[in-house]
């Protein structure tokens, strides 16, 4: 079998387009790259919703964090701590329990079951828990000045907060941010490794790899392939918020802009 | 445990689940904190070890040395940390039973991968086939912590050498300028003044490692995540004393706060450290110390 007939057959397996039955024996490197490559989909998917929806929980979380109302900070800091103080594997474990019990009590939580919607409700409240918390650092370190000259130009309430105060912290979260997108990405890979089911096994990236390294018994295949597409969708995350910081820090004289330090945080 | 659980079924509803949560199998989910407990213990100075060896080894004037420690740290970037550990565990395992089969097998002439098996001769496996229970056991958690060692260990010599950067270079040229070797300007006036420039990562790093405990469950350990789903899964009449619906929501709720309360009471400890150790330090945080001292 040719390696276009495998690309074929499994490029679009993990969303259940193609061959049906994985491979069992006789495992190729194409069939490796492949499968692989397809669960990638699933990654990139959860990845991107969960950063895109969680970018406006963080910036409302932040700017809770951070007023002087306390009916608006403490539920903030609350939401925050709950999602940063305990392990993202446990949180997905808990949620799909509490998805299955609530399932019995009516039938909307039946998508919440599966691995396309609850695990990406928890990657959504997580992700906005984690910028939330880097948007308030950003919020507290704006430079004075800037908001006195806002001030001094007449602007106030929702202008000043467009014009200003925003893109200001955006600008100072950035790089932080990118850190945070980064990790998020690597965090997809825990979904179904902790109880959703993957169905008819259809699943992520690592899935497959740990498919394939189950049944072939050798870990220096896969695993490496599962790191190149990571290493290649990071480097493509870092290009294209390079980009975005390179437009948020426009204004700014050359030695004065934030450079991006690619330093990708650890487990969550 | 108690008296009045002998006769289970007429319990009033307290009794019922004071006698339901000191059954064996609750002692067994209690003693698994202890694993996790033992494997923080375990691992943090192992990977502070690991850490500071690549740290010094990145910092190495050896080329090659040099390229391996920065190898070690660039790996854990790009790629997500528990395909590590699933690589590792495999990887480890299969590292060992191979260079003991070198070793103890000399005249085997089959290869070892035969298709998509591998395969050593009988005194190489490890844990040996007639190994007792808890040989097997003590194996998994060793290869568990190693690999938490490794992970953990690239994590640390990352902060670490960043560390080691960071100390004035004022420091290193006036312990030249007295004359000391490079060994002596590494260990009597690097080392000791890293470690408050090393702080906040190796705290931020601690709390990663206790939120990664969890992940004991992927690598094959009973921890306490594999005693919740058992423990929690719908309990048949017709198997145990102390039948209930499906509880796992309970289970993972009580690690959710147990997990919650660790961070939080870590978070506390090392806030206060880092506050005796700045103290009088030429940094933000010392100066902010000092400041505030004058004020009052």
């Amino acid at each position: 079998m040719s390696c276009w007939v495998t690309i074929q057959d499994y490029a679009l397996r993990s969303i259940g387009i193609g061959e049906r039955l994985l491979p069992r024996e006789d495992f190729t490197l194409c069939q490796q790259f492949t499968l692989i490559g397809s669960g990638m989909i699933w990654n990139v998917y959860f990845a991107l919703l969960a950063l895109m929806a969680g970018f406006f929980l963080a910036t409302a979380l932040a700017l809770g964090k951070a007023s002087p109302n306390r009916a608006l900070r403490k539920p903030a800091e609350w939401f925050i701590f709950l999602f940063r103080g305990s392990p993202l594997f446990i949180q997905f474990f808990f949620a799909y329990f509490l998805f299955l019990s609530l399932k019995g009590v009516s039938s909307v939580f039946d998508p919440f079951t599966s691995a396309w919607l609850g695990a990406l409700v928890v990657l959504f409240l997580n992700t906005a828990a984690y910028s939330g918390e880097i948007f308030y650092g950003a919020l507290q370190s704006i430079p004075r000045g800037d908001l006195e000259a806002a001030d001094a130009y007449g602007f106030s309430g929702w202008k000043k907060f467009r014009k200003i105060t925003w893109p200001t912290m955006l600008r100072l979260a950035w790089p932080a941010y990118t850190n945070e997108a980064i990790f998020l990405f690597h965090a997809t890979t825990l979904v179904y490794f902790s109880g959703f089911p993957a169905w008819r096994q259809k699943g992520d990236a690592l899935y497959y790899a740990s498919y394939f390294a189950d049944k072939t018994f050798n870990p220096f295949v896969p695993y490496p392939i599962l790191a190149m597409y990571f290493i290649l969708v990071t480097l493509t995350i870092v290009g294209s918020f390079g980009l975005v910081n390179r437009r948020l820090n426009r204004h700014l004289p050359a030695e004065r802009r934030a450079r991006l330090r690619l330093r990708p945080n650890l487990i969550r | 445990m108690f008296e009045f659980c002998t006769d289970h079924e007429t319990l009033p509803r307290l009794q019922w689940l004071a006698c339901y949560l000191t059954t064996g199998k609750h002692m067994g989910f209690y003693a698994s904190f202890g694993t996790v407990l033992l494997l923080l213990a375990i691992t943090a100075p192992a990977a502070l070890l690991f850490g500071f060896g690549g740290a010094s080894a990145a910092r190495s004037r050896l080329l090659p040395l040099n390229w391996l420690g920065k190898a070690y740290i660039a790996v854990v970037r790009g790629v997500p940390d528990i395909a590590f550990f699933l690589f590792f565990v495999i990887a480890l395992d299969q590292a060992f039973e191979w260079v003991r089969h070198q070793v103890k097998c000399p005249d085997w002439d089959q290869p070892i991968r035969q298709g998509n098996d591998f395969v050593v001769c009988a005194a190489a496996k490890l844990p040996l086939g007639t190994a007792p229970q808890w040989v097997h056991e003590t194996y998994g958690f060793f290869v568990a912590v190693l690999t938490f060692a490794i992970v953990f260990g690239a994590f640390a010599a990352n902060v670490l050498f960043g560390a080691m950067r960071a100390v004035p270079h004022a420091q290193i040229e006036t312990a030249e300028a007295y004359g000391m070797s490079h060994r002596q300007t590494f260990w009597r006036v690097l080392v000791p003044q890293m470690w408050v420039y090393a702080l906040p990562g190796l705290s931020n790093l601690w709390m990663v490692l206790i939120k990664a405990t969890p992940l004991l469950f992927l690598l094959g350990v009973e921890d306490i995540v594999y005693w919740a789903r058992e423990l929690g899964g719908t309990a048949n009449p017709r198997f145990t004393d102390y039948p209930h619906g499906d509880w796992r929501m309970w289970y993972f709720l009580a690690l959710l706060v147990f997990y919650l309360g660790f961070t939080r009471i870590s978070e506390l400890v090392l806030d206060r450290i880092m506050r005796r150790l700045s103290h009088g330090q030429a940094t933000a945080g010392g100066e902010a110390q000092r400041r505030a001292k004058g004020a009052a």
